[in-house]
Order: structure tokens, then C-alpha cells, then sequence
């Protein structure tokens, strides 16, 4: 039930983040979601994409510094309140976020938010228990 | 003092303090031993070229007390400086040698027209950093007033010296800039304080930097020297002519040698500057070699003083760097890089100087992927705690950024570690 996301090490400087995607880009990887991370130096460019070994070897090649991460892809209802709903969750159960982003496309009229825990397979348990509906990782790279 | 009594004088006392090393220190015995050369072969003063040197590494080898020459009870005092790979140049002073230092200082607060008269506002910090209390006690020596306000809190420091009618000012060049500075922002006119000469040094800087600081303040502006080993600052000194600075030969006697060779260059050469301590007691070294690049100025000076002048430092032989009077050694920063990340950093340093502020230095450290966390906040906290390992072991502040890695510039396979973009 884990997803794997490929974090990547990005100076705060002109053209660093394109080098990140062109390298993908060259290596026919497809980008299913993205958030980027900043502070004033540099930045944590988080993807998710439909061959992350192929994508980190591309990038790694580039020489630069790539980390897999567990991550949880979380089916949300897509009407107001949905997220909501999810993060109550979260919040009863203790499960501590450390960061979230979402999905571009839908999956089934669904939208799908990633989640970063520090538990990955608790949180997946539990989680499952309250009735959300966690996506393979295979669901995930082919939304 | 005539040049020919001056040379009589240094001779009587190289000889007195060669034998005194010899019979007092095993590690010159054993290095004049090895040399081939007996306290009795020291017959004038150009004999001295038959000793052999002493360097850094030397003090190292023998830390923390190895070459002293008195045991601690006539150690009254100890200041140390930062040293190439963690251990620390550490020095001691019997009371006599305390004497000396003092009344170093206060020939050269003398030498810009200081007399008891004055109060002396001395931002030169206190502690094992030789500057501020060197100046401290060679102020009271000349009985001049002590203001022994040490760094930092710039604000204060300017009501302070304002307030208290400071005539003389001593700190670091870079210091000074800044303290003016600060009394700009607060609407304060340093030329209207009492402030009369300021004696600057503990890191080099430009005749540009003097022409800001006398303009800024409406002083005259001198450059001190020294490094702890030898004493402290008042080693040397300028005189208000304000184009070299005279060594105070009847302590120490000054070479310059070729770094390679070792080899004596004749007067207006350049070379490395190496010292003879021949008065002092704790510690006394034997043809130290300070690693600082100057020459001697030939002929003499209209001041009137018959001691011979250094050129202001143009360089270091090493990678040393000076940042805000505090020694920095590259491997050190290194050393620390190491320790937190556990593996060989690839890394560089930057210095600036800002204009009218103080030097600031960045460490770049490449990112690898062992240290490379996707979470924001562990990063951040990695650059703190680099950050803060660099000011324990160093007591300055550096920014840390990390940097993509193969992006620092290696240059035939080892790293430029240093970057220095003052213009001093």
C-alpha cells in the first residue's frame, strides 16, 4: 500500500528545478504529482511518478541527490468538506503530518492527496480500520 | 636608543636566552642537539641563522604545556589561540613576561600621542583572545583610563564611549567600521566625540580602510601587531607617520626569510616574518615562523625611532584566515563538517567584508545523500547544527547553506576550499 515518492535536492537558483524535470522528461517518465518544499537556499522537490526507479536513476545520473520516501495516497471525496473529513481522521487517530499534497487527476471522481507520516505502515493500518480507501502503489503511478 | 646599542643589547640577550632555553626546555635540547649547535656557538647576532626554527605544528606537538620553560607556579596567566586540527596554541606568562607585554602596549598607545591623560575605550574582546586584555593591562601600565568594554552590543558601545569621553579607541579595523556604522543609524557624529586616535589590528586591512575609518571618526588611525605566541598584539606598532610598523626589537628579533629555503632575503625583500622572543620567560621561541608574508622598509624613519619597520601583512604562507580577529584554519571547519556528516565533505569557504561591516564567512557544504532528508526541517535543523559545531569549536558565526553537490569547484581533484572576496 506504499508509495513510493523520489525527493530531490534543489538549490534555490535559476534553471536548477527545470535540470530535475528535463532529466525525467529525457527518461519518458511520467509526473503524476508534485510539491515543491522551499526556504531561502534551496528547496526539496517531492514527485511521484509512473517508474520511480527509471526517474531516480535519470536524476542520480545528473548528479543529483535523490531520496525514496514511503508515502500514503489517500482517495478523497471530491465536494467540500472532503479533506475535511480525511483530517479529522488523522487528527483522532494521532497521526502526526508531516506534509501533504495533492493530485492533479482524479482517480475514479475521486482526488487523491499524499501524505507524509512518520509511521507509514501504523498509519496505513489504522487508517484502513477508519474506512479510507489507501491506493496501490500501482493505482498511483498509472492515475 | 642608538642602532649599534640596540644590536649590543639584542645580542647580550640571544645569548642568555638561548642558553636558557637549552637548559630549561628538553624540546630545544633536543632540536639544538640535533642541529649540531651548543648555546656557545651563539657568539653574535648573526649566528642566530644557526638555530633552527619552531613552528605551529611544534606547539602542537607539545600541548598543552610542553614548551614552557617555567613550571605553572611562575605561570601567571594563559591565553591560547585556535590551531590547525583542533588543538589549540596555547601560551603562558610568568609575571615578568605580563610586565613586558604591558609595557609594550604602552609604548604603543605612546606612539599616537597617548599619555594618562586619556581614557581608552578598548572593544578588543576579553578572554583567551590575546587583544583585550593585553590592551587592558598596558593602558593601566601607562595610567591611562580603562573603559574594558570588550565586543558585541555595538548601540551601548557607542553611548559608552560617548558618555564617557573616550579619547582613544581600540578594536579590530573591521569593528571600528562597524561601530561607525551604528553611530550613523543612531544620528551620532563621531567627530564630535573626544575621540583623538584609534590603534587597530588582530586581522589585516587596506590603507583604504584607514582613510574611511579617520574620515568617519576625525582620528588617527595606527596599525598594531602580534600573535599570541610571540605575546599578543605590541609586537609591533605604527608610529603616526603611518607607513610601517616598528618591531620592538629589544624583546623581539625579527627575520625574513625566503619560505622555501629558509634562508635570510635581504631588508626590503619579502618573505616570511619569523621572531626571536629574547626577554620573554613562560614561553620563549626560537626563530618562530609566523607564517605572515611582509618585508622589512630600509632606511630610516622620520619619526625619529631607530627600529626597524615591517611593511603592513600582505598575506599568510598558509590557508589561514583571519575573520573578525579570529584565526580560522579551513581543516578545523572541516574537521567539524566531518564529525556531523561522518563522511569526507565537500565543502568551501566564502568570505566578505561588507562595506563598513564586519568580515562574514559562509560555509557551502555539498549535500550527499546521507545527509539529504525530504523534510524541510531536517535540513534546516543540519544547517544549524553545522552552524553551531563551527562556533564551538571556533566562537564565530558562519551562515551555512547547502549547495547541489559537483557544484563547488574542484580544481586538479582537491577542492578550492577557500573563496576570500574582501578587498583588503
Amino acid at each position: 500500500m506504499k508509495v513510493t515518492q523520489l525527493s530531490v535536492f534543489v538549490e534555490n537558483k535559476k534553471g536548477r528545478l527545470a535540470e530535475a524535470v528535463e532529466a525525467m522528461a529525457k527518461a519518458k517518465i511520467n509526473i503524476r504529482a508534485l510539491s515543491l518544499a522551499d526556504t531561502a537556499d534551496f528547496g526539496v522537490l517531492r514527485v511521484i511518478v509512473d517508474s520511480p526507479d527509471k526517474a531516480a536513476k535519470a536524476m542520480k545520473d545528473q548528479g543529483m541527490v535523490v531520496k525514496t520516501t514511503d508515502v500514503i495516497a489517500v482517495e478523497v471525496e471530491d465536494k467540500p468538506g472532503g479533506l475535511n473529513n480525511v483530517l479529522k481522521i488523522f487528527k483522532d487517530t494521532d497521526i502526526n503530518i508531516e506534509y501533504m499534497y495533492a493530485f492533479v487527476e482524479k482517480n475514479n471522481e475521486n482526488a487523491v492527496l499524499v501524505f507524509r507520516v512518520e509511521n507509514t505502515d501504523e498509519a496505513i493500518k489504522t487508517l484502513t480500520k477508519k474506512g479510507l480507501k489507501i491506493l496501490k502503489a500501482e493505482e498511483v503511478y498509472n492515475i | 636608543m642608538k642602532r649599534e646599542d640596540l644590536e649590543k643589547l639584542q645580542e647580550e640577550r640571544l645569548k642568555k636566552l638561548v642558553k636558557y632555553v637549552y637548559d630549561r626546555v628538553p624540546f630545544y635540547k633536543k632540536k639544538f642537539d640535533q642541529a649540531g649547535v651548543k648555546p656557545e656557538d651563539i657568539k653574535s647576532l648573526e649566528d642566530i641563522s644557526k638555530l633552527p626554527f619552531t613552528t605551529k605544528d611544534d606547539l602542537r606537538d607539545n600541548y598543552p604545556y610542553g614548551l614552557f620553560a617555567v613550571p605553572m607556579k611562575e605561570i601567571i596567566r594563559i591565553h591560547a589561540s585556535s590551531g590547525t586540527t583542533g588543538k589549540m596554541t596555547v601560551v603562558g606568562y610568568t609575571r615578568p613576561d605580563i610586565e613586558t607585554w604591558a609595557d609594550l602596549i604602552a609604548r604603543s598607545i605612546t606612539m599616537v600621542g597617548g599619555t594618562r591623560e586619556d581614557i581608552i575605550h578598548n572593544a578588543y574582546g576579553y578572554g583567551l583572545f590575546t587583544g583585550g586584555l593585553g590592551i587592558h593591562f598596558g593602558a593601566e601600565k601607562l595610567g591611562a583610563t580603562v573603559i574594558p568594554v570588550s565586543g558585541g552590543n555595538s548601540q551601548r558601545q557607542i553611548k559608552i564611549m560617548q558618555d564617557f569621553g573616550a579619547t582613544i579607541l581600540t578594536c579590530t579595523p573591521s569593528y571600528a567600521l562597524n561601530l561607525a556604522e551604528t553611530a550613523k543609524e543612531m544620528g551620532v557624529d563621531l567627530k564630535k566625540m573626544k575621540l583623538k586616535a584609534g590603534i587597530f589590528g588582530a586581522e589585516p586591512w587596506s590603507d583604504n580602510m584607514r582613510r574611511d575609518i579617520e574620515k568617519l571618526y576625525g582620528i588617527d588611525a595606527v596599525d598594531i601587531y602580534g600573535l599570541s605566541e610571540i605575546m599578543g598584539p605590541g609586537v609591533a606598532c605604527e608610529c603616526l607617520e603611518k607607513n610601517g610598523l616598528h618591531i620592538f626589537e629589544d624583546h623581539f628579533i625579527p627575520e625574513i626569510i625566503d619560505t622555501k629555503t629558509g634562508k635570510a632575503v635581504p631588508d626590503g625583500e619579502k618573505g616570511e616574518l619569523v621572531f626571536t622572543t629574547i626577554t620573554k620567560e613562560g614561553i620563549p621561541l626560537i626563530r618562530y615562523r609566523t607564517k605572515d608574508i611582509t618585508r622589512i622598509i630600509p632606511g630610516d624613519c622620520a619619526c625619529g625611532r631607530t627600529l626597524k619597520k615591517i611593511e603592513r601583512l600582505s598575506g599568510r604562507t598558509d590557508d589561514m584566515l583571519i575573520i573578525r580577529g579570529v584565526n580560522v584554519f579551513p581543516s578545523e571547519i572541516e574537521m567539524v563538517i566531518m564529525r556531523v556528516e561522518g563522511v569526507e565533505p565537500h565543502y568551501q569557504i566564502i568570505v566578505t567584508r561588507p562595506e563598513h561591516g564586519m568580515d562574514e564567512l559562509e560555509v557551502q557544504v555539498e549535500v550527499n545523500e546521507q545527509m539529504f532528508s525530504d523534510e524541510i526541517k531536517a535540513m534546516e535543523s543540519l544547517e544549524k547544527k553545522i552552524a553551531h559545531e563551527i562556533y564551538s569549536v571556533l566562537g564565530i558565526n558562519v551562515k551555512v547553506t547547502l549547495v547541489e553537490p559537483k557544484t563547488i569547484a574542484r580544481s586538479e581533484g582537491k577542492a578550492k576550499r577557500i573563496i576570500d572576496k574582501r578587498k583588503i
